[in-house]
This record gives structure tokens, C-alpha cells and sequence, in this order.
């Protein structure tokens, strides 16, 4: 499932940068790519495990920026 | 500015006055007066802290935090040691204190940031702003009622009321009304178009001066507007080469640095004797630059304008790896029909022989052709201005292959091809111009032909001189149609090569014949396909880049393109490489100018030669004036 969601105070395009690369790195992934430019993310992941992907991919957001929320 | 900035900017303000006023009273020796010796150094030290930790307080925070997450590079964490490490030096008693510097680090630090955000909000709001064509509401006609509704609720077949200054908010075709319609938003044309009762009309166009009523063709979901907008949306997928570099660089130049800060901080000292002070200060100076902030905010941004810009005068780049390729082009590959030629036949020529006047020519092969439907036919009939009168017909029948035979006013007319003048011994003679050639004879007499051929767009020759003139080395033709024709077009418009007579997969083979060809002569160079017809598709996904003619252009070809040109001016190819060359340029810049100045400042910071102040310009200085350049990617010239 292909799914673009908003990122809400995202303010350094180098977080952004890591948080592409971790949440990558989320089993069932299969591709995220986050543009600082338009603030948002577009996420290919495992359609069964979405929302847990989703869930991780927040906490990542969290730790590497703490303001930054997904909205769903 | 928003909420968050404003605070965020005052906070800054007020940090800056207290600043100045400590260093005031620090140059004006005050607090040697009043707390003596070594007590004024801890006065300085507090009197520095206070406009310090207004100003930075949550960069302290935010680092505290972050080293809780192992986020330990974070230039939040960089920007802290720094800083702390300033002020430490104050428990070296016989060094000169560096209070007021980490201060000052700070608090340019935050302008620094506080600008980048703001400038960054700032462009990234001008070009949604010029991506904002996204329809909020359909007027419907639902049980002789007008309502609006939302543009996802309405089917095809639904008529929809557009008033003027709305924006049209499904394709359709025009069934009541006449108005003027501005296409600027997708194409970049400032004439507006007019729109009578059998117009398409395509969504995301303003309607201007009078109500339409439109049948609607496509649902929202595969409208014009709503395909432009996931193009865009998507473009930020696809990044380009040298911003997948800037990530990966940024992924270990801040370690580095921050590892040669370290060695810099501890060995000099430790081994050799050295300062402690003058070493950990120049270690510190090494943490300041090490952020890669610059670079990872304006490559991306430099894209992103250059593909903003680009939109604005109806050139849809779908990523910024395009736009890359793009500047790059070395050849260019165009299809003919469609592409160069508006792909409408039309009357070029008529040429009467005899006691025939052209007119005389011209009506009676309207008569004869009147009952086709071939596009042949319908070219004449359009060139005719008078009117069809069908009791001048006596007969009309078709001579398979050849042309029709028929009887207009009593006399006995064939129009058609050589081989049917042949036919009826007709004194007949070719035509030395290119096309489809349509003889005329009246009662076995040659009465004269009509030249029938694809007109040249207008601006496709200029568009073929711009390419030369922004270094396009060769151009190409590929058609299907016949060898004559191809070269007189090809002639007209001062294209290289030609290949004519082409079967659909032919174009494909010869496409790749042409990428070889390129690939021998410079590998750099890139070969661009631009197309328009269901059958370009895989000729554009072949090619190192494939453009699509947009409006005109059929739904695959504009999903195998890499750019769509949304109106169908070949002279648009010329401007999107001059958009793509000019953000490449930019992008060099800013990487060039940053990574020279942070080198530059991180050997001097080495060598004990730049201090602080200089290391703080290297990192937000840089940043800023990378963003500004930055933004003249946007700028796109209409």
C-alpha cells in the first residue's frame, strides 16, 4: 500500500534525511522517502502491517525530531 | 512568519539586546571596578550566560534530549559542546576568556536558523501557492437545482455549471455558454482561450468572462487537475544524483569532523606539550562547521524551485533526477505528427491548370469529397469557405484505392491520386511540393491539384534554433510518414537527421541505435525523446529522458514521460533544458561555495588562525546564502 501523509514541524532537512533512512529500515517497508520541501512522507509498506508501521515510523519521527508528528 | 517564528524571533531579539548591553559593560571595564580581580571573570561569565541561554536555551534541551535517543551528531548537540566549551575555557585562568564568543556563536547560531526556516516556509508556500489548482467545488445540476458539491462526487455525463472566476473543476465539453478561459495555471500562457458550446475544457483552467455549463468526460480522479497534482506530488519521490550524494556525504562528514575535533582537542596537548586552551578552542571551532546544514537544505531546495518554476510556464518535471538528465541533453529525438506538426491536415497549396480558377478547383473537389469522412476530405472541405450545396451532386462513388469519381453540375469529376488520372487518360503532372497531392479533372480535362499536408506549429522551427543555440548537438527526426514529406519538413526546420517510413517498433530500435551513437560520442551527454502519440510510450521510457506534448498528448505517453510540456509548443524543450541547466548551476554553487568555505575555514581552524566568529559565518552564513541563491531557481521567466 502506497499511502503520502503530512509531517507537521518538520524543521531540518538533515532529520529528515535520517528519518527517510531509519524508517527504510522498518521491516515491511518497502519504500519512504520523506521531502523536506512539500513536509511530507510517502510510505510503501506492507498493507497488513501498516498501521504498526506507521506507529514505529512516529516513534523514529519523535526520537530524531521531537515536534515532528505524522498526520494520519 | 508563523506563530512558532515569531516567538522564536523576539526571543532572539531580546537575547541580542542583553547582549550588547554585557559587552558594553564588559569593554567599559565596569566589573573590574566593581568585583575586582579574579571576580570580574565570573561576573562576565553570569552577565554572558543570561542572553547565552535565552537565546539557546532549547538548543540545550533539544541536545540533552536527543543524546537520550543516541542521537549523538545532531547539530543541536555540536552547537551546545561548542558553545559550553567556549564558556569552560574560563577555568583555564592564564587563557583569554572566550565568554562573549560563545554567546555570539549562539546567537548567530539561531538567526541563522531562525532565517532558514522562515526562507524555507517562504519558498516552499510560493510554489505550493503556484501549484494550487486543485478545484474546491463542482456546481451540479442535480433535479433542476444548482448545488455544490465536492469535484470527487461528480460522474461523467453530470452537467456542471461553471460561473466566471471559478476554477473549472472536471474535464469536460462545453454545452452551453461562451467564455474566455485562462489556461495560465497549467500552461503558462497568458492568452486566454475561447470556449463555445463543443470545447473541451480541461480542469485547473480559470473560467473568465461568461457562465459555462459543461458536461463532464472524466471523473475527478483521471482529470487533468488531479493527474497534474500527483505528478508533482510525487516528483519529490525521485531525487536526483547529486542529492542522493549531498545525504550520504552529510551521513559522514559530521562524524569525521567531529572526530578530527576530538584528535585536534586532545592530541596536540597531550603528546606534544601544547596549549590545552588554544587546542580545545581550535577543537571546538571544528564543531561549529560541522554541521552539513547548508548543503542538505539548498540542493534539495534548489530542486525543488527549479521544478516549481518550471510549472509555472507549463513545463511538468516529474523528479528532480529529471531535471538533472535534463540539463545534460546532447541529442534530441522528436517524433513528427503531433510533435512537430500539429498533426491536422490542411490545404497547403492549390495549383490550377487550364481555363480553372483556384476557386473553381477548390469548390468542385469540396463537392465531390463532401460525403467522405476521410481526413483528406475533411481538410478540403474546411479550406472551402463557401457552402456545401448538395443539389449541385449528381453522384458521387468511391474508386477504391484511387479516389472518387463523381458528377457535379452535369460534368463528370474525378478527384484522387495519379494512378486515377492515369486511369482516365488525363493530362496529369506531379507536384514539387510535399504532401498528399489531390488531382482534379472535369470531363477527362486536367483541372489542376490541391496539395493536402500536416502543417509545421508554428514555433517549431525557432524551437529547433533555441535547442542549437542552448548546445544540443543533434536533432532527429522519427516518422512514420513517407520519405518525401519527412524531408521537406525536416528541411523547413533545420533538423539533423531524419528517418522516415517507421513502423512503431522501429522507433524504439532506432532509439537505441541513437543512444549508442551517443554513448560513443560522449557518454555524458544524455539523449532526449519528445513524443506525443499512444505508440511513443515505449520510445519514451527508452530514452534517457522522454517529453511529452501534455494536452494534446495521449494518457500513456504522458505516464511513460519523464516531462510533460502542458501546452504543445515544441519551443518549450528549449526552455525546460534552460530550467534545468540553470538549477544545476545553482546547485554546483551552493555545493562548491559551501563545502570550499567549510574546508577553507576548517584548515585555518587547524592551523589556530580562524576563530569562532569565522566558524559560525562558515556554517550559517553559508546556510543563508545558499537558500538565497537557492531560491533564484524559482525564478522562472514566463
Amino acid at each position: 500500500m502506497r499511502k503520502a501523509f503530512k509531517l507537521q514541524d518538520l524543521d531540518c532537512a538533515n532529520c529528515a534525511a535520517k528519518m527517510e533512512n531509519a524508517i527504510n529500515e522498518i521491516d515491511g517497508v518497502n519504500k519512504a522517502t520523506i521531502s523536506f520541501m512539500t513536509q511530507k512522507m510517502m510510505l510503501d509498506a506492507d498493507e497488513a502491517r501498516f498501521d504498526a508501521i506507521l506507529d514505529e515510523a512516529q516513534a523514529i519521527c519523535a526520537k530524531i525530531e521531537p515536534d515532528c508528528v505524522i498526520l494520519r | 512568519m508563523n506563530k512558532k517564528q515569531t516567538r522564536w524571533r523576539n526571543r532572539i531579539i531580546v537575547a541580542l539586546v542583553l547582549f550588547a548591553i554585557a559587552l558594553i559593560i564588559e569593554n567599559t571595564g565596569l566589573l573590574e571596578a566593581w568585583f575586582g580581580t579574579p571576580g570580574d571573570l565570573y561576573a562576565e561569565l553570569v552577565l554572558f550566560l543570561i542572553p547565552y541561554l535565552i537565546a539557546g536555551y532549547d538548543v540545550l534541551l533539544k541536545a540533552a534530549r536527543n543524546i537520550g535517543h543516541g542521537q549523538v551528531f545532531d547539530e543541536n548537540f555540536l552547537m551546545s559542546v561548542a558553545t559550553i566549551g567556549a564558556f569552560a575555557l574560563v577555568l583555564f585562568p592564564d587563557t583569554e576568556p572566550h565568554m562573549a564568543e560563545g554567546a555570539a556563536v549562539m546567537l548567530f547560531y539561531q538567526v541563522g536558523e531562525l532565517f532558514q526556516s522562515y526562507a524555507v516556509g517562504k519558498s516552499r508556500k510560493s510554489i505550493s501557492d503556484m501549484m494550487d489548482i486543485a478545484p474546491e467545488f463542482a456546481n451540479v445540476m442535480r433535479d433542476g437545482q444548482l448545488v455544490q458539491v465536492d469535484p470527487y462526487e461528480v460522474s461523467p455525463g453530470d452537467e456542471i455549471v461553471i460561473k466566471p472566476g471559478e476554477r473549472i473543476p472536471l474535464d469536460g465539453v462545453v454545452i452551453d455558454g461562451e467564455s474566455q478561459v485562462d489556461t495560465a495555471a497549467l500552461t503558462g500562457e497568458s492568452v486566454p482561450r475561447q470556449a463555445d458550446p463543443g470545447t473541451e475544457v480541461i480542469s485547473g483552467c480559470v473560467n473568465l468572462t461568461g457562465a459555462l455549463t459543461v458536461r463532464v468526460s472524466k471523473p475527478y480522479e483521471d482529470s487533468t487537475v488531479s493527474r497534474i497534482l500527483e505528478l508533482v506530488e510525487n516528483a519529490a519521490d525521485k531525487k536526483a544524483r547529486t542529492e542522493s550524494f549531498i545525504t550520504r556525504f552529510a551521513r559522514y562528514y559530521t562524524p569525521i569532523v567531529v572526530g578530527v575535533a576530538a584528535v585536534l582537542a586532545i592530541i596536540p596537548p597531550l603528546l606534544f606539550g601544547q596549549d590545552w586552551a588554544d587546542w580545545i578552542l581550535r577543537g571546538l571551532t571544528f564543531l561549529v562547521v560541522s554541521c552539513p546544514c547548508a548543503l542538505v537544505i539548498s540542493v534539495p531546495l534548489s530542486f525543488f524551485g527549479g521544478i516549481g518554476g518550471a510549472s509555472r510556464i507549463g513545463i511538468l518535471v516529474k523528479g528532480s533526477n529529471y531535471l538533472e538528465t535534463l540539463a545534460h541533453a546532447d541529442t534530441v529525438v522528436f517524433d513528427k505528427t503531433g510533435t512537430l506538426t500539429s498533426g491536422t491536415f490542411s490545404v497547403t497549396a492549390i495549383h490550377a491548370e487550364g481555363s480553372f480558377t483556384e476557386d473553381d478547383l477548390l469548390a468542385v473537389a469540396a463537392h465531390a469529397e463532401s460525403l467522405s469522412n476521410h481526413p483528406i476530405a475533411a481538410s478540403v472541405r474546411t479550406a472551402y469557405t463557401g457552402a456545401i450545396d448538395p443539389e449541385r451532386i449528381q453522384k458521387v462513388e468511391e474508386v477504391s484505392g484511387k479516389g472518387i469519381r463523381a458528377v457535379i453540375d452535369e460534368h463528370e469529376v474525378l478527384v484522387g491520386n495519379g494512378k486515377l488520372m492515369a486511369d482516365a487518360h488525363a493530362d496529369w503532372h506531379d507536384c514539387e511540393l510535399a504532401g498528399t497531392i489531390l488531382h482534379v479533372s472535369v470531363d477527362g480535362e486536367y483541372a489542376g491539384h490541391i496539395v493536402i499536408a500536416d502543417m509545421v506549429k508554428p514555433d517549431a522551427a525557432e524551437a529547433i534554433a533555441a535547442l542549437r543555440r542552448a548546445g544540443v548537438r543533434k536533432t532527429v527526426m522519427l516518422t512514420g510518414d513517407r520519405a518525401d514529406v519527412a524531408q521537406a519538413v525536416a528541411a523547413q526546420l533545420g533538423i539533423d537527421e531524419v528517418r522516415a517510413e517507421l513502423l512503431p517498433q522501429d522507433k524504439v530500435a532506432q532509439v537505441e541505435a541513437l543512444l549508442e551513437a551517443q554513448a560513443a560520442h560522449d557518454p555524458k551527454g544524455k539523449l532526449a525523446f519528445v513524443g506525443d502519440g499512444i505508440n511513443d510510450a515505449p520510445v519514451l521510457t527508452r530514452a534517457d529522458i522522454g517529453i511529452a506534448m501534455g494536452a494534446m498528448g495521449s494518457d500513456a505517453a504522458i505516464e511513460a514521460a519523464d516531462v510533460v510540456l502542458m501546452d504543445d509548443r515544441p519551443s518549450q524543450i528549449a526552455r525546460a533544458i534552460s530550467v534545468a541547466r540553470k538549477t544545476m548551476a545553482i546547485v554546483w554553487q551552493n555545493i562548491i561555495f559551501a563545502l570550499g568555505v567549510k574546508f577553507a575555514v576548517l584548515v585555518l581552524a587547524a592551523l589556530g588562525i580562524a576563530n569562532m566568529w569565522m566558524a559560525v559565518f562558515a556554517d550559517v552564513g553559508v546556510a543563508v546564502l545558499a537558500i538565497l541563491n537557492a531560491m533564484r531557481a524559482m525564478n522562472v521567466r514566463k
